[in-house]
């Protein structure tokens, strides 16, 4: 079977889960046996460089595609200027421009290549995995990773996204999503049938590390460290995050948060660790990459997920395969699958605190925990989303 | 001749309320009142109520050959005359015709054996105090939270003047030996020890509904003739169980109450079986030998050991901790606090906080409030930092007291 797949750049990159899903997703498909043409959008001062770690997977079956842009997983409206504001606007900012120009691009790959599948990744693909539909009459698959509800914390959504989004989902053949959280959000805010939609939660790759206990932070000895890591963003929940910190820290002294991670809402967080009065108790990293991300799990003796809406939240499975045990939203896919981690609304900032408190002063419940969720996290592998991947190709092919 | 024992254990904790750090120091009720009334009628009315009729109703039609036992926890006491005095009357009834025995247990259902003897002698008498003073009877036979035993603890029953002790029928302290007879517990001359035919009782507790198992359906027939092929090879039969085996465990559109219904009939077609309470038991058998158990047993899980209640470091943590207040939590002399201080003793707190099969979703999650062990044992460290505040205040209290009488007595 040959499947064309609209996605994003492999890690190590700066595209936090959904690059990390898209490797892990293609490698294990190619494993099966599945050939993939993978196209995808590639910034273009890198556009030389080789980022793809194919150890694992059978070269033959895989074929990698790049289009030089400006398109990075995550960007919403506003957000997009964000990003790119920094960079040198080699194609203009404006986004829908450039999701325009990816599609046309898109398109004449769709013709040049063979295969019998199209499977695009999040909205910005799915204009170009609906143009390929079209030319190849072949059936398409989008994968609905975060909905535009999700990214702004259902705040102000952008109509003209979740139009695309509501257009690609109408017209696939079929929608995967990553947890039933997603798949009744969608059924919900976009009125899509529930039949069509096949939930395949996130695994975590199996890359289980000994413990580095390599100090980035200075600081870091004495104090217990809890760790927020994540784009800085609304959908993040950073904010419950600082405030939380504060009712900690009234009650446990001896500790630090450190929040690791950029995004629109950092000044913010910033200033109100300030007017908090806690900005000596608060350390931000800005983002980090690659083993660094590793080494902060591993120095935390905690990691809060307060998301408001996380689709899924594979920052979570991360945090325990490094052995930090973790407090995870309720308004999150990974709560799903996970049975040893504390579970906790986002807007429950008291609930929170009380579970924090209590894990940084009883060492017996956060090794428990830790134990536990690590174990646990283990057994989550990439085998099931893929072969879930397949039985769908297979059923949108019948 | 072979005498059918039922003993059937009637327990409800205090259930603890989603105590939080914000309650510490401001909220001094620990117990979720309205979730223990609530778990309590549910149970009521599914199998207190219909069983207890069923069962009087077989006492009336069999008379004296229908005897059997029940152990009630102090804190299930406590709830039906708190919660239900229907209920409590309808157990009177049960215990005022003679036929039933009430054994004697540790008023909190508590694993003080474990942490404190002192402790567990003081719950053991408030618990038979209880016994008389609702059913007008005095227990006899002693059996331990969760069947949890050894050499010691018979010895200990047996101090405190009992005749009997109830334990586990487990084959590793049989060997090629059967549960169906009485035997004497080493290092003990008087106490007898009573074994549950674990096999024969978990048919009816935990297989009775299974579809997967080979003998499903169970009817009172089928058990009948497999209690009839112990006629020759044993005195006694052993069936020990929760109460709540009928209509809770095994629901009633299961059948539970019809197999229970037809069982007396079924049974007695045989003129050599009949029904006995355990102090019948042991007055009729003596000793065929003696078990050694040097250590701990219990009834529950596949291991029969209290890993369910101390597995795990939250557990045994809590457990110390909340030992380790017994001496000031007694000391500082209010009834209030002590009490808190023994509801907390209550095993399944502890329970709740087992990790073992907790991923499984299997019979421990059934069983807990609670969203997950962790929590539970947050809300249960709470508790006791509230209840530590308090006694340390009560002191507090009580040593200004002294020494005002201190100076008072000076003064003349």
């Amino acid at each position: 079977m040959k499947v064309l797949m609209l996605g994003w750049e492999f890690p190590p990159f700066k595209s936090g889960g959904l690059g990390t899903a898209c490797f892990n997703l293609t490698k294990h498909l190619s494993k099966k046996g599945i050939s993939i043409t993978f196209v995808m959008p590639h910034a273009p001062e890198n556009a030389t460089a080789e980022f793809v770690d194919l150890k694992g997977i059978n070269k033959y079956n895989l074929k990698i595609r790049k289009i030089i842009s400006d398109l990075t997983p995550y960007a919403g409206a506003d957000d997009y200027a964000f990003n790119i504001g920094s960079l040198k606007g080699t194609y203009g900012s404006n986004l829908f421009e450039e999701v325009e120009r990816f599609t046309k691009a898109a398109e004449i790959i769709a013709k040049e290549e063979d295969f019998d599948v199209i499977h695009a990744h999040d909205w910005m693909t799915y204009n170009a995995g609906l143009r390929a539909k079209e030319i190849a009459g072949k059936p398409l698959v989008v994968h609905m990773h975060a909905t535009e509800f999700d990214r702004t914390g259902n705040n102000n959504p952008n109509m003209h996204i979740s139009h695309i989004e509501y257009r690609g989902m109408q017209k696939a053949d079929r929608v995967i999503t990553n947890s039933n959280y997603e798949k009744n959000l969608i059924v919900e805010k976009y009125n899509i049938d529930p039949n069509k939609i096949e939930v395949a939660h996130w695994g975590v790759d199996p890359g289980f590390k000994p413990h580095m206990r390599q100090d980035i932070f200075s600081h870091a000895k004495k104090e217990k460290l809890v760790l927020f890591l994540g784009r800085v963003t609304l959908q993040k929940g950073p904010d419950y995050f600082i405030e939380v910190a504060k009712k900690v820290i009234d009650i446990y002294p001896n500790v630090r948060f450190i929040i690791a991670g950029e995004g629109d809402m950092l000044q913010r967080v910033i200033n109100r660790s300030i007017e908090l009065g806690i900005s000596d108790k608060v350390s931000f990293t800005g983002f980090l990459h690659g083993e660094d991300v590793d080494r902060a799990f591993q120095m935390a003796d905690l990691f809060v997920m307060p998301s408001v809406s996380e689709p899924f939240g594979l920052v979570a499975l991360e945090a325990l395969k490094n052995g930090t045990p973790a407090i995870i939203s309720k308004q999150s896919g990974v709560s799903e699958v996970l049975k040893h981690a504390l579970k906790v609304d986002f807007w429950d900032t008291n609930e929170m605190t009380n579970k924090i408190v209590n894990i940084l002063r009883y060492n017996e419940l956060h090794n428990e925990l830790r134990d536990n969720s690590y174990e646990e996290a283990r057994k989550l592998g990439w085998e099931n989303p893929a072969q879930k991947c397949i039985e769908v190709y297979r059923e949108v092919l019948r | 001749m072979v005498s059918i024992c039922f003993y059937f254990q009637v327990h409800q904790p205090f259930r603890l309320g989603k105590y939080s750090l914000f309650d510490i120091g401001k909220n001094p009720s620990y117990f979720d009142d309205s979730k223990n009334r609530e778990v309590f009628d549910k149970i009521a009315k599914k199998c207190y109520l219909p069983m207890n009729n069923l069962l009087l109703d077989l006492i009336h039609q069999h008379k004296d050959k229908f005897r059997f036992t029940f152990s009630f926890s102090g804190t299930a006491m406590e709830q039906f005359e708190k919660y239900s005095p229907d209920i409590l009357q309808s157990f009177k009834n049960l215990v005022d015709t003679g036929n039933v025995e009430i054994l004697g247990e540790t008023y909190y259902h508590s694993l003080a054996w474990l942490y404190s003897k002192k402790e567990f002698k003081e719950q053991i008498k408030m618990h038979s105090d209880k016994v008389k003073k609702l059913f007008g009877v005095k227990p006899s036979v002693f059996r331990n939270t969760e069947l949890i035993y050894n050499n010691e603890i018979a010895k200990f029953a047996e101090d405190l003047g009992y005749k009997a002790v109830l334990a586990e029928g487990w084959d590793n302290i049989l060997g090629w030996r059967s549960p169906n007879f009485i035997y004497r517990p080493k290092g003990c001359s008087r106490i007898k020890l009573m074994l549950k035919n674990y096999k024969l009782s978990d048919d009816v507790a935990f297989r009775f509904s299974d579809k997967g198992w080979a003998e499903y359906p169970l009817n009172a027939e089928k058990y009948s003739q497999w209690i009839n092929a112990n006629n020759g090879n044993g005195n006694v039969v052993n069936l020990f169980m929760d109460y709540e085996t009928f209509g809770e465990h095994q629901w009633e559109d299961t059948g539970i109450f019809n197999f229970m219904r037809m069982l007396p009939d079924e049974l007695l077609k045989n003129n050599d079986n009949g029904f006995l309470a355990i102090s019948d038991a042991v007055k009729k058998y003596s000793c065929v030998g003696e078990v050694d158990v040097p250590h701990l047993l219990s009834w529950a899980d596949v291991e029969r050991d209290i890993s369910a209640w101390t597995g795990n470091r939250m557990q045994q943590s809590a457990m110390k901790r909340l030992y380790d207040m017994e001496a000031a939590v007694k000391r500082c002399g209010s009834k209030e606090l002590l009490e808190s201080w023994r509801k907390l003793t209550t095993s399944d707190h502890f329970y709740y906080m087992c990790t073992k099969w907790f991923a499984d979703g299997d019979v421990h999650k059934y069983f807990n409030p609670y969203d997950n062990p962790y929590d539970c044992f947050i809300i249960f460290m709470n508790v006791l930092n509230d209840l530590n505040a308090r006694i340390e205040h009560c002191r507090g209290r009580k040593s200004i007291k002294n020494l005002f009488g201190l100076l008072n007595k000076t003064k003349y």
